[in-house]
């Protein structure tokens, strides 16, 4: 049998204790999205876990629980995260941020905007965790080069896009929250003209 | 309407509109299937074979059916009747009945209160099963017939054996100046889709079953419930929701599909699955591993006289799509270049791995590198560059192919001109220092299937819409949006007609109740076919609310206009209503306004057995041309950048189709460069690295530059002339990138990927090449004999099958 096959979910766990401690919760208050959160999970759970089917937080998505896809990436600390390696334990009383936080009220984020105008979501499931990077690298650099995006999301797979309509996203949103006029280019709309 | 062959004269079409879902989808609210949570859900686990091929001996569910919080445990005789997605291969199971064919097929099912509880039932099922020989490549699969994978197929292990000749490919070969011979390999890759397949089942009191998917084709997935649940398809719902991706890999009807179907039927709750990331790698259907050989005869200048092509493939454990796959790695050669004689070899053996299936190009990808990196070296025996025995040699626009393929517009002189000017290819094609290269490499893919995956004699596709008073239009169709934006063309073409902007337009999808029949979004034709219904279905609208408001306005109803959401008077448009008065008008003439289109293909005119796949109707073009580095002491290859240029036809979004083509360009890079599905023979048939960290896909860091050029030549079955643009750019990727490599070192790598270790092997070698050395020895058997329609052909084959000496 191929190990992993037998996993539940990624994570290989003792099956047994996972069952035993389902049983018995414990109880935590999370801050996400700037709302203080009280939830009563099992101790194993994971930050995932809590956010998608505890808090209904859906749009943080999972591509393989195991750490490799960066699709489930959240804000912990302002920091970007993998929500299927952190224990929810380990995050109680610590700023959490989630795609569903970047708005401000009615208004998407500089970046949501630039990513659904240039095409940077196509299937939208890589979106959710690419947008809670970015927003994590342009929080630290306002004028990020080409270069500094593609490090800072090198650990988030996208398989529809090829990734260039996201960097050019990013820079677009970049220089947006300098100036709001700021449009992208003819060849990011149109391709090249001969 | 009036529409100029330039675009002009459209407002909507050909405009770089904001996807209409692409806001919901960056805010993390579009609801893939594993986000729907339904009161009192059940969790479903599926217990998966650990051995590649063996009998299934006993099935102990026991243990598992006396857990707490078990609710139901289901083998393989709860669920005898067989499916599949080709009427042709109906040779699944929801769960293996009497034996198991890949490491990964299920066995067995357990629904539970929670996934821990499912997952510990799951383990706790016993199987005890009497091992077979497992065939683990297309070698194995051939020399031993026994014992046998499926007790259906041509022989043996060999699913299907395809022979066609159009033409006389021996007097081609006869009549040429010279004949070249080349043997390539292309290797298995999957799909890789972020979003794993997952699946909701739920049943009401009155009986009535809902499964929400994460399925390119909901029609497929309510067929294979109908038939397997043996229930009235009228009780059946199927709801697909949009994928976090499919590139093919979620067109086949799944048996987790049907077991949470059958689960929430017999327990009365709602049941999901989603399946782990090693089960989708173990799911697979993607592309075939092809192993092909080519010979062609050409004249000094080029010319193509004849060309003989065999291709093997390794199929895996089932049918899905794969006789389908077989006869496309044999049918798109003849769309680019005149292929004066053709003939095609094609066979698919079963195997007990994965079964493979559509992935994006579906079959093509495969033929097209062999083919493309074959003409590379023909030019260059030829002494001709590249890029001019191409331009030399195109298949004509509106002509007939060998394989009587009909060729609609053809664009291709204009992608090759543009990436060759782009690219700056004639001051760098070997002009450049060592260890830089550039290559080049052309192809062609369909606009959806000429013919339907079941025989029957309706549209393959509709489209319905709903006019409200307030002035919004509600859209119903069938399709799916994967990603690839087909709910944004949808919504452009409807506003296009009507004049009106698309976010005033509500698309309602993929949902057998709701929605007309849509075939599915696969082999590229969402676009084409869809919009041909709906611009079907907008006009029959227009002409209700032309009349009414003709009538109001007191002029005749060819002078009524629509734009900018006004119906108006096209001799003095002052005289207008607002669209939604016009809509009122046409209510209170007309009564409820709702109108209807459909989509129907052209006739093939291929009428051999075997021409129901290739006809399309219309076919798409691309060029690319791919920069290089390669370092001789590595081997490792480094693409700076790629020029592709896309014939669209008519491009209804620049940034989708730019979308579709960085995509594209992308996956054929990995295809290219690193991805490999690939199993362990000496380790029970498991795959080599089923996780996303350890199968090779290209990151942030290793995709290069795209430079994007779309060409517009209009075809006259599109929507607006609209083509395909979703799976063609990727499929001359993989060539121009073999050629480039050859270009920077000198070495001839005929089998993808291209990894570091062939480069140096091949630098090593002799030959300075790394590929396969031969192909089996297999009887094929005589051709079905078509003659071309240079030859007086009517696309029917000849009665006569014997070879063609011995008729002449
Ligand atoms: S789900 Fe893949 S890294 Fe967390
Ligand atoms: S948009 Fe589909 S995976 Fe990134």
């Amino acid at each position: 049998m191929p190990q992993n096959v037998k996993r539940r979910r990624g994570r290989g766990r003792d099956s047994a204790a996972a069952s035993h401690s389902s049983r018995s919760k414990v109880h935590l208050r999370l801050r996400v999205n700037g709302e203080e959160q009280e939830v009563a999970c099992a101790p194993h759970s994971t930050l995932l876990e809590v956010l998608r089917e505890d808090l209904r937080l859906t749009g943080t998505k999972h591509g393989c629980e195991l750490g490799e896809c960066g699709t489930c990436t959240v804000l912990l600390d302002g920091r970007p995260q993998l929500s299927c390696l952190l224990l929810t334990l380990e995050c109680e009383g610590r700023p959490i941020v989630t795609v569903e936080g970047l708005a401000e009220g009615p208004r998407p984020h500089p970046l949501q905007i630039a990513f659904a105008e240039l095409g940077a979501a196509q299937c939208g499931y890589c979106t959710p965790g690419i947008l809670c990077a970015a927003r994590s690298l342009l929080d630290a650099r306002p004028s990020p080069t080409r270069q500094e995006i593609r490090e800072a999301l090198s650990g988030n797979l996208c398989r529809c896009t090829g990734y260039l309509k996201i960097f050019e996203a990013v820079e677009l949103a970049a220089r947006r929250m300098k100036d709001p006029a700021a449009q992208p280019s003819e060849e990011t709309l149109h391709g090249r003209r001969l | 309407m009036a529409v100029g062959s330039d675009g002009r004269g459209l407002r909507v079409v050909g405009k770089p509109v904001r996807k209409v879902d692409g806001l919901s989808k960056c805010a993390g609210v579009t609801l893939f299937a594993d986000d729907i949570v339904l009161p009192r859900m059940l969790f479903c686990k599926l217990h998966r074979a650990p051995v590649p091929h063996a009998r299934i001996v006993r099935v102990d569910i026991s243990k598992a059916a006396r857990m707490p919080g078990v609710m139901a445990v289901l083998t393989g005789k709860d669920l005898p009747i067989p499916f599949g997605i080709l009427p042709v291969s109906q040779d699944e199971h929801a769960l293996c009945l009497d034996k198991v064919r890949f490491v990964g097929d299920p066995v067995a099912a357990v629904a539970a209160v929670d996934e821990d509880t499912a997952f510990d039932a799951m383990n706790a099922i016993e199987v005890e099963y009497e091992p077979l020989d497992a065939m683990m490549s297309i070698e194995e699969a051939i020399r031993k017939p026994s014992p046998r994978i499926h007790e259906y197929g041509d022989e043996g292990n060999i699913h299907k054996k395809i022979a066609l000749e159009f033409g006389d490919v021996e007097r081609g070969f006869h009549d040429a100046d010279q004949v070249f011979e080349d043997t390539f390999y292309y290797e298995g890759s999957t799909h890789l889709p972020m979003e794993q397949h997952a699946a909701v089942a739920a049943v009401d009191p009155d009986g009535k079953l809902t499964v929400w998917s994460s399925t390119q084709t909901p029609h497929y997935v309510h067929r294979a419930l109908a038939k397997v649940l043996n229930m009235p398809p009228a009780r059946i719902r199927v709801i697909a929701c949009p994928n976090g991706g499919g590139f093919g890999g979620k067109s086949d009807p799944f048996n987790h599909e049907i077991v949470v179907a059958k689960l929430s039927l017999l327990i009365g709750r709602p049941v999901k699955v989603t399946l782990t990331r090693e089960e989708v790698f173990y799911c697979h259907r993607g592309r075939h591993p092809v192993l092909m050989q080519i010979k062609t005869g050409v004249t000094r200048d080029g010319a193509i006289k004849a060309m003989h092509f065999k291709s093997y493939l390794d199929g895996g454990g089932y049918g899905s799509y794969g006789v389908a796959s077989t006869y496309y790695t044999g049918a798109l050669q003849t769309v680019t270049y005149p292929v004066e004689n053709y003939k095609f070899d094609g066979l698919r053996c079963f195997t007990n791995k994965p079964p493979c299936g559509p992935k994006r190009g579906h079959g093509t990808p495969q033929p097209r590198f062999a083919l493309e990196v074959h003409l590379d070296k023909i030019a260059e025996r030829l002494g001709i560059d590249p890029a001019a025995l191409r331009l030399g040699h195109l298949v004509p626009p509106q002509s007939l192919t060998a394989n009587y393929l009909r060729v609609g517009s053809m664009g291709l002189a204009k992608c090759i001109d543009a990436v060759v000017e782009g690219s700056g290819w004639k001051q760098k094609f070997r002009h450049l220092p060592s260890g830089k290269g550039i290559g080049l490499a052309c192809s062609s893919y369909i606009c959806g299937a000429g013919l339907p995956i079941y025989w029957n004699n309706m549209p393959h596709t509709g489209v319905q819409l709903k006019l409200d008073r307030g002035g919004g239009v509600a859209v119903f169709c069938g399709e799916i949006d994967i990603g690839q934006g087909s709910d944004t063309v949808l919504a452009q073409v409807v506003a296009e007609v009507l004049g009106i902007d698309p976010y005033d337009i509500r698309i309602v999808f993929g949902d057998t109740d709701l929605t007309p029949v849509d075939l599915g979004s696969y082999s590229s034709r969402v676009t084409l076919m869809m919009g041909n219904a709906a611009i079907q279905a907008a006009e029959r609208a227009r002409e209700l609310l032309a009349t009414a408001v003709s009538e109001k306005l007191g002029i005749p109803a060819e002078r009524v206009g629509f734009g900018g959401g006004q119906v108006f008077d096209v001799e003095g448009p002052e005289r207008a209503l607002s669209f939604a008065d016009a809509v009122v008008a046409a209510e209170a003439r007309f009564g409820t306004i709702g109108t209807v289109g459909s989509y129907t293909p052209p006739p093939s005119a291929a009428r051999y057995k075997g021409s129901g796949v290739g006809p399309s109707p219309a076919y798409s073009y691309s060029a690319a041309v791919v920069e290089l580095d390669v370092d001789p002491r590595t081997g490792w290859v480094r693409v700076d950048r790629v020029h592709l240029a896309h014939d669209v036809g008519r491009c209804i979004n620049p940034v989708l189709v730019v979308g579709q083509v960085e995509g594209s360009v992308y996956m054929g890079l990995g295809e290219a460069l690193m991805e490999e599905q690939v199993f362990r023979a000496n380790r029970g048939g498991v795959h080599r690295q089923p996780s996303l960290l350890e199968y090779k896909s290209p990151t942030t860091m290793e995709m290069p530059d795209v430079v994007t050029y779309i060409i517009e030549d209009p075809d006259p079955n599109g929507p607006f002339g609209a083509k395909e643009v979703g799976q063609g750019p990727l499929l001359p990727i993989a060539p121009a990138v073999v050629n480039a490599v050859y270009d920077a070192v000198g070495v001839r790598i005929d089998e993808v990927p291209v990894t570091p270790e062939k480069i140096l092997k091949a630098l090593d070698s002799p030959a300075k090449r790394f590929g396969p050395k031969g192909v089996p020895e297999v009887r094929w058997p005589d051709p079905i004999r078509v003659p071309t329609p240079w030859e007086g052909g009517t696309g029917r084959a000849a009665a006569d099958r014997r070879p063609a000496e011995a008729r002449r």
